[in-house]
């Protein structure tokens, strides 16, 4: 066990240690979230008081949007050189190459968000200190379940021809569940409501990871047998 | 046999269509709130099940196929997810112009409307994935992937819509809920979904034996080939 894990944090320190090295991914991604706020911005009068009620949803946008440009790199880099093959043949089980990638890809996204939302703070004029220990567990919750499905559907997508133009379609109408959850218990945590209120949210939320993080685990071996 | 029930099958439903259309337009009374319009919700209802089930066929296929890796489950599940999506189309479709009268709006973010809606969307990403896979296996196995991971999505989608709904006012009610139809209606709705259920089944089917032409086709296509 201890073994399997090792080579898993392998494959997700390799991952991490290119894209902090070529640093490429990083500023398309953290450029892709930033423009997505201010660009929504425009949506709305300036100064407007609504401008609160919305601004969960555009952080939203903003992170699932910026994700999705990641996961859609996130098998390239495999196919080119055939990498694919190098993995298959470590003597580690395929399901493990699905964990490593998904802890690849979950650091590395959540990285993105964290350096995020201090601009999204100051370009909606909103205090988030008081409220980021609740906020941090929406993050963490909602991000683990849209990486679960988006590592699946990311190596399926490499294997398609157009398969970047099919992730988002992939994608979008899974992440539902995860979409209004993190929307709305974030609402409510920036309002300053008590735990009682979103605490549902959550429960949705860590139900959606549980199922898709052991459905992606079960089936990824069934994606990459060739 | 197999081929006396298929060929039976749609005789067996034509009746039973033409009994239910009667029983909707003449036979159920006409609703004292809604009037007319609400003749559609028998129909309506029975595509929405009809729909939901032929997407649970696609997940049985889904499943089947990658445990046992047999071109027939793959066959069963392509059938069930198009033919899904042309009756969730007819359910999206009949919805609004029920809707419009009686809500007032042609569409509402009611928790059974948007699991439908991204029901379809998702299956249509199904069906789009397997239009960019030539290879028979992999297209197979992809889409596979796709049909379990989907279908498991339904209830989450379901339940966060409705929590969503809950917690949002309430601006349009469709009718307090239950609906408390009359018997009449009942017996209405109970003679339309057989008959439509039915109506799936054969076209299942048909759309299974043209796959397996399909597979045929395909087959002396590359055998002539070979000759050549």
């Amino acid at each position: 066990m201890g073994y399997y894990l090792k080579k898993v944090f392998l494959i997700a320190a390799k991952d991490l240690r290119i894209e902090f090295r070529s640093k490429e991914k990083i500023y398309s991604m953290m450029l892709f979230s930033l423009l997505v706020m201010v660009i929504f911005n425009f949506a709305f009068e300036p100064g407007a008081e609504y401008i609160k009620d919305v601004a969960p949803g555009i952080l939203w946008v903003a992170f699932i949007f910026a994700a999705s440009l990641g996961l859609s790199r996130s098998f390239v880099l495999e196919k080119e050189e055939d990498c694919m093959q190098g993995l298959m043949l470590s003597p580690l089980d395929r399901s493990g190459i699905y964990l490593g990638k998904l802890i690849g890809n979950f650091i590395f996204t959540l990285a993105i968000e964290l350096i995020s939302l201090p601009f999204f703070a100051i370009f909606f004029n909103l205090s988030l200190t008081s409220s980021l220990p609740p906020l941090m567990i929406v993050i963490v919750l909602a991000t683990f379940g849209f990486i679960t499905v988006g590592t699946l559907f990311s190596a399926l997508s490499v294997g398609i021809r157009g398969g970047d133009m099919i992730l988002p379609l992939l994608l979008f109408p899974m992440q539902v569940p995860v979409i209004i959850s993190a929307v709305k218990s974030t609402g409510l945590i920036m309002a300053g409501s008590g735990m009682d209120t979103y605490s549902q949210w959550l429960k949705l939320l860590v139900a959606f990871d549980i199922i898709f993080f052991v459905a992606s685990f079960v089936i990824f071996e069934y994606l990459i047998e060739e | 046999m197999k081929e006396k029930i298929k060929t039976i099958l749609p005789y067996v439903d034509l009746p039973l269509i033409i009994l239910a259309l009667y029983m909707v337009f003449i036979y159920a009374p006409t609703d004292s709130y809604m009037g007319d319009i609400q003749r559609i919700f028998y129909f309506h209802v029975s595509f929405a099940w009809v729909g939901f089930l032929s997407f649970f066929f696609n997940f049985i296929g889904s499943i089947m196929y990658l445990i046992k890796k047999e071109r027939c489950w793959d066959i069963l599940a392509v059938s069930a997810a198009e033919i899904g999506i042309a009756f969730c189309l007819i359910v999206l479709t009949t919805g609004p112009i029920w809707a419009r009268p009686v809500w007032g709006a042609w569409w509402t973010w009611d928790p059974r409307l948007v699991t439908f809606l991204i029901l379809t969307f998702m299956y249509a990403a199904y069906m789009t994935v397997r239009n960019a896979i030539e290879e028979e296996t992999k297209r197979a196995r992809f889409a596979a992937v796709i049909g379990i991971i989907a279908f498991l999505n339904v209830p989450l989608t379901y339940l966060a819509s409705h929590l969503w709904r809950t917690i949002h006012p309430d601006v349009i009610r469709p009718g307090g809920g239950k609906w408390g139809l009359d018997p009449a209606m009942t017996a209405a709705l109970r003679i339309t979904i057989p008959a439509v259920t039915l109506l799936f089944v054969i076209l299942l089917l048909r759309r299974m034996d043209l796959e397996g032409m399909r597979d045929r086709v395909a087959e002396l296509k590359k055998k002539i080939m070979k000759e050549a």
